[in-house]
C-alpha cells in the first residue's frame, strides 16, 4: 500500500490533512469547552434551580439519543475497516447506517424539543420567566448546547452524504480514504461532544 | 508521501467489543445517577462519561494506532481545558 506517486505530479499529504481536521477538533472542543464552563458556573450559583429544571428533562429519551450515536459512532468507524479491505460495498452501507442513525437522533430531537415547547419551556417564554433566573439559565443552555450540537450532526449528514458519493465513484478508495477518515473524526467528535452533554443535562437532577 | 495509505487496520470485532464497552457504561451511569448520593452524583457522572470520551478517542478517533503525536496534542487539549474549568473555580469559590 506504499504510495509512491513517483510518476504523477499531483501532491498528496493525507498526514498533513489529518493533522489538519484534528487542528479544526480542537477547536470544537474548545468551543463547547468554553459553554461547558459557563453551564458549570451557572450550576454552582443556582443549584437548586438547575437541578429542578433538569428533571423536566427525559432521560429515556436522551438515553436513546446516546445509544442512537454511539452506534452511528461504531458504524463510520467499521467503514473505514471496510474501506481499509477494499469492501466498496460494505464502506457504503455502513455509511448509509450512520446517515440512517443521524437522522434518527434528529428525529427525536425534533419531538423532545417538541414537547419542551408546548409545555411552555422555550427561551423568552412566560412559564419560564415566572420560574425565575435558574430556570431561565438551564433551558438557555440547553436549547444553545443542544441546538449548537444538532447544528452539528446536520453538516454531518450533509458531509457523510457527500463522502458517500465519493466512495460511489470512487474517488475514494482503499489507498486513498483520507476524506472518509477526517469525516470519521468529525462524527467521533460529534459524539464526544454528547457524551458530555447528556450526562450534565439529562442526568444529574 | 510514504505516509499517504499507511494503516493499522482496526478488526470489526474490535468495534463491536468497543460499542458494547461504551453502552455498558451508559447504562452504569444512567443506573448510578438515579440513586440520591448528593453531590457525589456529578462528580460519578463526569468520571463515567470521561471514561467514554477517552474509549471514544482511543479506539475509534484511532490514537491507539496513530503517530503518538497526536495523542499529545489531545492531551495538551484536555490539560488546556481542565485548567481554565479549575482556574475559573478558583476564581468563584474564592473571590
Amino acid at each position: 500500500m506504499e504510495q509512491t506517486s513517483g510518476n504523477t505530479h499531483i501532491h498528496r499529504d493525507d498526514e498533513a490533512s489529518k493533522i489538519g481536521m484534528w487542528l479544526f477538533i480542537f477547536t470544537e472542543m474548545l468551543l463547547f469547552g468554553g459553554l461547558f464552563i459557563v453551564y458549570s458556573i451557572y450550576r454552582y450559583l443556582h443549584p437548586v434551580a438547575f437541578e429542578l429544571a433538569a428533571g423536566e428533562l427525559d432521560v429515556a429519551v436522551g438515553t436513546a439519543n446516546t445509544v442512537i450515536l454511539l452506534i452511528s459512532s461504531m458504524t463510520i468507524a467499521m467503514s473505514i475497516t471496510a474501506m481499509q479491505k477494499g469492501n466498496k460495498k460494505l464502506t457504503i452501507a455502513l455509511l448509509g447506517a450512520t446517515l440512517f442513525l443521524a437522522l434518527a437522533f434528529l428525529v427525536n430531537k425534533y419531538f423532545e424539543w417538541g414537547s419542551k415547547i408546548s409545555h411552555g419551556l422555550y427561551p423568552g417564554s412566560d412559564r419560564l420567566h415566572e420560574f425565575g433566573h435558574g430556570d431561565t439559565l438551564f433551558f438557555g443552555l440547553y436549547y444553545f448546547m443542544t441546538g449548537l450540537h444538532a447544528l452539528h450532526i446536520i453538516i454531518g449528514l450533509v458531509v457523510i452524504a457527500f463522502v458517500m458519493y465519493r466512495v460511489h465513484r470512487e474517488m475514494v478508495h482503499s489507498t486513498k480514504f483520507a476524506l472518509l477518515e477526517n469525516t470519521g473524526l468529525y462524527w467521533h467528535l460529534v459524539d464526544l461532544i454528547w457524551i458530555f452533554l447528556f450526562p450534565l443535562f439529562y442526568l444529574v437532577t | 508521501m510514504e505516509n499517504n495509505g499507511k494503516h493499522h487496520i482496526v478488526p470489526y470485532k474490535t468495534h463491536i467489543t468497543v460499542l458494547l464497552g461504551l453502552i455498558v457504561l451508559t447504562a452504569l451511569s444512567v443506573a448510578v445517577t438515579s440513586i440520591e448520593l448528593g453531590p457525589l452524583t456529578v462528580t460519578v457522572a463526569l468520571v463515567l462519561a470521561s471514561a467514554k470520551a477517552l474509549i471514544v478517542l482511543i479506539y475509534f478517533m484511532h490514537l491507539k494506532f496513530d503517530n503518538i503525536i497526536y495523542s499529545i496534542m489531545v492531551a495538551f487539549i484536555i490539560f488546556s481545558i481542565v485548567s481554565i474549568i479549575v482556574i475559573t473555580f478558583l476564581d468563584y469559590l474564592f473571590r
